[in-house]
């Protein structure tokens, strides 16, 4: 932190400026589940969406939608509801949800709980990744904690509205993250996507509606509901509202969750916040979300750039879940794709023929180059192979795989061309004799 | 099915945990207890046997093969023995950035492995895994056993040594009282 600087007050990382905010009574000392209170005693669950979607709140697992309009799509002819708590963060450089759980859990729970009730739900589910036992085991604890305070169980408040919290651990699989694959492992199945439509909201677990949400998008609810949807619009920008928890990781000398507003530049996260770059060497990419983002390339006005759902687009990547992963100049793009690469293949669930095949020949292909033993037509052919798998694949996964590798081949080009010792007089992806007739790639 | 098969040695062992479990879902969705109830099945040995795939298969009405399927496509079900502990160290970009896989290559040649591999007395399996959401406190790993999983951050080769010593002696005192 620099000199002078204030008190940050935290929305969601409260628990660092209120510790023991673990501590059931503490929570509540702190007015924890009043918000809960005033929904179930005093809202009407078609007010709460009301309210969610006039806050602008929008998904924070990476995908941005609007939470509000999600919960408004649950199907009112089939019942029973249930929602489910998306806690399987498993995407390479995402660290937040697990601070948010392990510190601050009743809040979560408590948005968990607000979302059952506007959506109709008397059951709800929390899908750890397999790897959060021990946050599992102490949320097991806290729900039985609730359950003893009476803010779980029948007729919460004295109404007539009951709610029920299970936990369920996942076993190491980084494809339950997406949400169809989540429902199937919760109902003991492979964690393999499902066709959509239909959507969970319509046809979820157990064949039933289900609205499934990210941990840290529920940790927005119950302040939203605290102080209200114009106060929740005074942080970040218009079509962004909101604090965000960015998982800031990679080369960088501070890293760790920082909550900030949406909106905020690259720049003020990687150098203010995250103290610059480790041995002070010269920053080359920006990863903003993750194993799965499109590589940015760090100069000025990528690093002035607001990090929000508008503006990270402009730059020709996503901001997902806001894992941003610095990369310097040290760093080879051959040896960080085959990285990304080895990840995707062990994690594609093999349902689709484009993403399992796909990944495993671009690990053979990434293999070949950072090794040094490539030739030029290796490259080529990995750019085609990625291309070919875009926008083919059941689910983000196999798209996601492709974005790290169609992305550094046309932006870092230069790491390629060493790695495989073409020299700029026939530069890769060029008029060269070995690129065969249709084989020249479609610029992204 | 003979007599003996018809044993139900998890539901012998683990009465309350599986009551617990099959509560958490539907009645008509007792397929879902299949992954906490693999995790009971690994708490003795840290894999699944055969004959806790048929009981489980039993308890939640689905076949064998199909709970066996459950434990080929997870990473953390085991179908055979290795060492007690698994030292899992997440060598994933992020974490690999900040020396993950010095740590790793370091650890198992103090450990006198390979990557993948058991130590001499069966105690330890060092192994590379995926994120495991600790990008900022790499080099870290996970120690996995019967009783379940905990994180061990900003770690050094001296400090994982360190627990794989302490491990040793609690196996070692173990012994002695058997």
């Amino acid at each position: 932190m620099t000199e002078g600087k204030k008190r940050q007050d935290y929305t969601l990382l409260r628990h660092r400026n209120i510790p023991d905010l673990d501590s059931l009574a503490v929570y509540r000392k702190y007015g924890g589940f009043e918000a809960l209170r005033k929904v179930v005693m005093t809202m009407k669950p078609e007010d709460v969406i009301a309210v969610v979607k006039a806050s602008g709140l929008r998904g924070r697992g990476g995908a941005g939608f609007p939470t509000g309009v999600k919960w408004s799509f649950i199907d009112k002819n089939n019942w029973p509801h249930y929602v489910v708590a998306n806690a399987d963060e498993s995407e390479p450089g995402t660290f937040k949800d697990r601070e948010i759980m392990e510190r601050n859990p009743y809040q979560f729970l408590e948005g968990l709980a607000i979302c059952a009730y506007a959506t109709g739900a008397n059951v709800a589910y929390v899908y750890l990744r397999g790897e959060f036992w021990r946050i599992a085991a102490s949320m097991d604890r806290q729900i039985a904690a609730m359950q003893a305070d009476g803010l779980l169980g029948d007729n919460l408040f004295g109404n007539d509205y009951s709610l029920r919290i299970y936990t369920h651990l996942g076993a190491g699989a980084y494809i339950c993250g997406e949400e169809t694959a989540l429902l199937e492992s919760i109902e003991g199945k492979l964690g393999q996507p499902r066709l959509r439509p239909p959507f969970p909201p319509s046809y979820g677990v157990f064949g039933k509606p289900t609205v499934v949400n990210n941990v840290e998008t529920l940790t927005n609810i119950p302040p939203i509901i605290e102080r209200g949807a114009e106060w929740y619009r005074t942080i970040g920008t218009e079509k962004s509202p909101g604090p965000k928890v960015f998982s800031l990781s990679g080369r960088v000398n501070r890293p760790g969750n920082y909550e900030l507003a949406l909106g905020t530049t690259f720049r003020e996260l990687i150098f203010e916040h995250g103290g610059g770059i480790t041995g002070g060497a010269r920053i080359k990419a920006i990863m903003a979300a993750g194993a799965s983002s499109a590589l940015i390339v760090a100069d000025d006005a990528a690093l002035d750039t607001p990090m929000d759902y508008e503006s990270v687009p402009s730059l020709g990547a996503q901001l997902g879940s806001a894992s941003v992963i610095i990369i310097d100049e040290t760093v080879p793009m051959d040896w960080l794709i085959n990285k990304t690469v080895h990840f995707f293949k062990h994690e594609s669930c093999g349902k689709c023929t484009p993403c399992r095949e796909g990944t495993f020949w671009m690990m053979h292909l990434t293999d070949r180059i950072a090794s040094g033993e490539a030739a030029r037509e290796d490259v080529e052919l990995l750019r085609e192979v990625a291309s070919q798998m875009k926008g083919k694949c059941l689910c983000a996964l196999g798209d996601f795989s492709t974005e790290a590798v169609i992305t550094s081949l046309d932006r870092f080009r230069a790491d390629f061309e060493k790695a495989v010792g073409v020299s700029a007089e026939t530069p890769l992806f060029g008029s060269s004799p070995t690129m065969k007739p249709g084989t020249q790639p479609e610029p992204v | 099915m003979t007599e003996q098969a018809s044993r139900n040695t998890l539901l012998e062992i683990y009465p309350h945990e599986i009551e617990t479990i099959l509560a958490k879902y539907p009645q008509d969705y007792r397929r879902s207890a299949v992954m906490p109830l693999l995790y009971l099945a690994q708490r003795e040995q840290m894999y699944v046997t055969k004959q806790s795939l048929e009981e489980i298969a039993q308890i939640v009405g689905i076949s064998s093969t199909e709970v066996a399927s459950i434990v080929g496509f997870y990473s953390l079900y085991y179908d055979e023995p290795a060492g007690k502990y698994r030292v899992q160290v997440c060598t994933d970009m992020p974490c690999a950035l900040r020396g993950a896989e010095q740590f790793l290559a370091s650890l198992c040649e103090n450990l006198g492995i390979q990557v993948g591999e058991t130590t001499a007395d069966g105690l330890v399996t060092v192994e590379k895994v995926m994120c495991l959401a600790g990008c900022d406190r790499a080099p870290m790993f996970q120690l996995q056993s019967g009783e379940g999983i905990s994180y061990h951050e900003n770690q050094t080769v001296e400090s994982a040594l360190e627990l794989v010593n302490k491990l040793r002696s609690k196996q070692s005192r173990r012994n002695g009282n058997d």
